[in-house]
């Protein structure tokens, strides 16, 4: 056997965009990983996979990966996905988003694309942060945290992602650490498999601005916390898993479900009204 | 090509504008659309809504204005061709996606039906008053196409002619209609599908090893390209190189940008459209867009046949803006008059063009009607008056 | 010539689809040009609903009825409203039983018709505007009998075409006895 000098995972990247501008202890590289595993493992052709995101860290993830992918505008990932999905729905469009980008700016449109049940699979990587611009505080930064904005700590209650999704109408969502590669690989691919509204939540470390200035020491350190720290509770009531400033973190598979997606929905109910003339929507021709 | 006859509604209608748009919309082979209800272009939507599942389309009516104008990108990054609509208080809710759709390059057509603003202002009357908006109202260097129609034959026409100019240009092109024009009610005649020229999409031939996104011919827009179909690419909203990869540096700012820009303006004289009545002997002319520039014809021609010499410059296109015709008409006409619904938006474009050479009348309306044409008929009279004492002020000078 | 046509009543009444029909029959069948408005105020959600009609055999420039020249009222509010900003020699059609004009010029000619009365009694009171419509036709005599019948038939919803063209008969007829 020769030895192999190429990653096997290459295939998946744009290496001509390396190195990339992360920082190292850095989580995103670790859910680009974990990504790839459930590409690979869903078996999907690649060229029928899209990649959204919107601004930020995370936002940079769709200029990494070697698929089709959009970087769109703050927040606005999930209409452009909607946008894109309908247009051709044989695509799997995959929204990846930070916490700010999805459940700040972008919250309005997170919640009505579970509302709709729009067949879509949203990464969510949770850093409680804006890395980009400096480590504001973000909507889901817990209670005392300190940030760039809160200097004297977060006196705002944070969202619990998970808690969100379900009762916006998600039929999958879970949630892991950038220290359970396994599981949120397989979170991943279990969530692309799905139709319909799907939510995976990674908690991630910034070692560089929520890390250092909660005094939560490196990318290492970090995760050691994420490993001591989490409890895995599948099937647990949204209500019960949010997150304490260096509380434990609840893990798991919580809500998968069926229900009928909005283009199926669409196409049931068009075929009711049109009768036996009505072609099925399956995208522009 | 040749459009589809499954969307065209071959025949005459009685309808309004906001209807015609979204049969120009169907007509242009538009399938995706995706809007928020506000008056006075909801009208547009809800046939949009009513029609589309049966020609193969789909609409979906979105939680605001700002995922509309980014979902209809990613509908065209997907293959459709598709529009938003809306009137001013989401026109400037979608600035941002104006801006992603002149920066990636995504063809596709804004509607904005124009109400009277500052912010809530006039849900339900005229205005004219988004004109610089729809050239500025984003952040950054960028051109657009903007088109005004004055009639619900024009919505019909026009809107078919901003789909193929969104495609031969890559830009997103507005239908600036206006309440008026949008809630008027008239025949339209819709003619057979072999009879309209469709733009198709210009999609890139090269194979996916050798495709550069966004590498395009001088002045001109790159080929497209749809996900799904192999070629793996990247689109971001960062300023980017040919490969569609995003470069932090002012060199690559500066050709960037600068070909976005330069594709319209050195392309201006084939986008722009003009209508022009006796202007090749006038001492005065009325420049005029959308619904005043029917108004305005009335004052004109009672004008004349008092015996003004005036003519009628109507700006079908008013972005972009027709510098070089009126840098010509100013060298021998003395006065140039522009009545608008807004206190003063294309009249400073108006004037800057003229650099000085003639007179420049602003007639303003702050909207909620349009003008009457008598008092666009008195500005000419009194452009008129000004006129023959300078000259003979300059005659007294000379003697 | 241009004529200013002004159509007034109260929601339900179908005032929007009977100035449509005559406008859709003016320049559809009839070849001339018609311009129809409406007005779209939150007062255009409660009770007062009106349009505004030009037909002319030029292009139309300026939208807006500023003085009609015909004035159709099928509400004493609409009539009340609009009556004084008819034309001194304005034709004024109103329906008997609802509308009693106040401040008729000398100059004015009123035609009256029990419209929603011969709507009753031809089928659902909703019709009364069609009614209207036939007599519209026989008093103003601006748009031909033959393109109004034929549009009103194109107008009205798929299986109610006989009761109306009742309806728009019933109305032209009343109007032809009284000019």
């Amino acid at each position: 056997m020769s030895p192999t000098t190429k990653n096997p995972r290459n295939q998946y990247l744009r290496t001509d965009r390396m190195p990339h501008i992360w920082c190292p202890g850095c989580g995103l590289g670790t859910t680009i990983n974990c990504f790839i595993t459930a590409v690979e493992e869903c078996g999907l052709p690649l060229d029928l996979i899209s990649v959204v995101s919107g601004i930020g860290c995370t936002g940079r993830i769709a200029g990494y990966l070697k698929l089709d992918s959009f970087h769109t505008t703050h927040g606005r990932p999930i209409p452009f996905a909607t946008g894109l999905k309908l247009a051709n729905p044989k695509l799997k469009v995959v929204v990846f988003s930070g916490d700010g980008d999805l459940c700040a700016i972008g919250g309005n449109h997170f919640i009505h694309a579970a509302r709709r049940n729009m067949d879509l699979t949203i990464i969510c990587v949770n850093n409680f942060t804006y890395g980009m611009t400096g480590g504001q505080v973000t909507p889901t930064t817990p209670m005392e945290a300190v940030s760039s904005t809160t200097p004297y700590g977060n006196i705002e209650e944070p969202f619990n992602l998970p808690f969100l999704a379900d009762c916006s109408g998600a039929v999958y969502v879970a949630r892991w650490t950038t220290f359970h590669v396994r599981q949120a690989a397989k979170a991943m691919r279990e969530a692309i498999q799905k139709n319909g509204f799907s939510f995976v939540e990674i908690i991630s470390p910034c070692p560089t601005l929520y890390g250092r200035r909660n005094k939560l020491g490196d990318g290492l350190k970090m995760m050691q916390a994420f490993k001591d720290n989490s409890v895995v509770c599948n099937d647990a009531d949204t209500r019960s898993v949010a997150l304490d400033f260096r509380g434990k973190i609840a893990c798991g598979k919580f809500v998968d479900r069926e229900k009928t997606s909005f283009l199926d929905m669409y196409n049931t109910k068009m075929a009711e009204r049109f009768g036996p003339f009505y072609e099925p929507y399956e995208g522009v021709k | 090509m040749k459009a589809d006859p499954k969307g065209v509604l071959t025949g005459a209608h009685f309808l309004d504008g906001d209807h015609a748009c979204c049969e120009g919309a169907l007509a242009a082979g538009c399938r995706f659309a995706a809007g928020y209800p506000i008056t006075p272009s909801t009208e547009v939507v809800e046939r949009i809504a009513a029609r589309f599942p049966s020609v193969g389309g789909i609409f979906i009516q979105m939680e605001d204005e700002l995922a509309s104008s980014i979902a209809l990108q990613g509908a065209v990054w997907g293959g459709a061709k598709a529009m938003t609509v809306t009137s001013g208080p989401g026109f400037s809710l979608m600035m941002e996606h104006i801006g992603y759709a002149a920066m990636v390059e995504t063809p596709c057509v804004f509607v904005d039906v124009q109400r009277s603003g500052p912010s809530t202002g006039l849900p339900t009357l005229p205005a004219q008053a988004d004109m610089m908006q729809a050239r500025w109202g984003s952040h950054g260097d960028y051109e657009v196409i903007a088109l005004c129609p004055n009639s619900p034959q024009e919505c019909f026409d026009l809107t078919i002619k901003a789909f193929n100019l969104a495609e031969v240009y890559r830009v997103p092109v507005m239908m600036m209609m206006d309440e008026c024009v949008g809630h008027m009610t008239e025949k339209v005649v819709i003619p057979k599908a072999s009879e309209i020229h469709v733009e198709p999409r210009r999609y890139t031939t090269a194979k996916p090893e050798d495709y550069l996104p966004f590498k395009a011919e001088k002045n001109s827009a790159p080929p497209m390209v749809r996900a799904g179909d192999g070629y793996r690419f990247h689109v971001t909203g960062l300023t980017h190189d040919e490969r569609g990869y995003p470069v932090t540096n002012a060199e690559v700012q500066d050709r960037c940008v600068r070909r976005l820009v330069d594709k319209i303006r050195a392309n201006a004289r084939q986008i722009i459209m003009l209508e022009e009545s006796d202007t090749s002997d006038a001492d005065i002319v009325v420049v005029s867009y959308g619904i005043t520039s029917r108004v305005a014809v009335k004052a004109i021609q009672q004008a004349r046949e008092d015996g003004y010499k005036v003519g009628h410059l109507r700006l079908v296109t008013a972005w972009p803006f027709p510098e070089k015709r009126l840098r010509t008409l100013a060298s021998h006409v003395k006065a140039f008059i522009m009545p608008e619904l807004n206190l003063g938006q294309m009249y400073f474009e108006m004037q800057r063009c003229v650099e000085g050479r003639a007179a420049t009348y602003l007639l303003p309306h702050a909207g909620g009607s349009v003008h009457d044409p008598e008092l666009i008929y008195q500005k000419i009279a009194y452009a008129a008056r000004h006129m023959r004492v300078k000259e003979g002020k300059e005659k007294e000078a000379a003697k | 010539m241009t004529t200013e046509i002004k159509f007034g009543g109260f929601g339900g009444q179908g005032v929007i689809l009977a100035g449509i029909i005559i406008g859709r029959a003016a320049s559809i069948l009839d070849h001339k040009y018609a311009t129809l408005t409406q007005s779209f105020g939150p007062e255009a959600r409660g009770g007062a609903c009106s349009a505004q009609v030009i037909i002319s055999d030029d292009k139309i420039l300026y939208p807006y009825v500023t003085r009609p020249e015909i004035l159709v009222a099928m509400s004493q509010e609409a009539c009340n409203k609009f009556l004084p900003e008819a034309a001194d020699d304005a034709t004024v059609i109103i329906e008997e039983d609802l509308v009693k004009p106040r401040g008729v010029k000398p100059g004015m000619s009123v035609f009256a018709i029990p419209a929603t009365r011969f709507a009753e009694e031809l089928g659902p009171k909703m019709i009364l505007n069609i009614v209207m419509v036939g007599f519209f036709t026989a008093v103003t005599k601006l748009v031909s009998h033959k393109s109004v019948r034929e549009t009103v038939k194109g107008s009205v919803p798929l299986g109610t075409e006989t009761m109306n063209l009742m309806a728009f008969d019933r109305g032209y007829e009343y109007g032809q006895a009284l000019v």
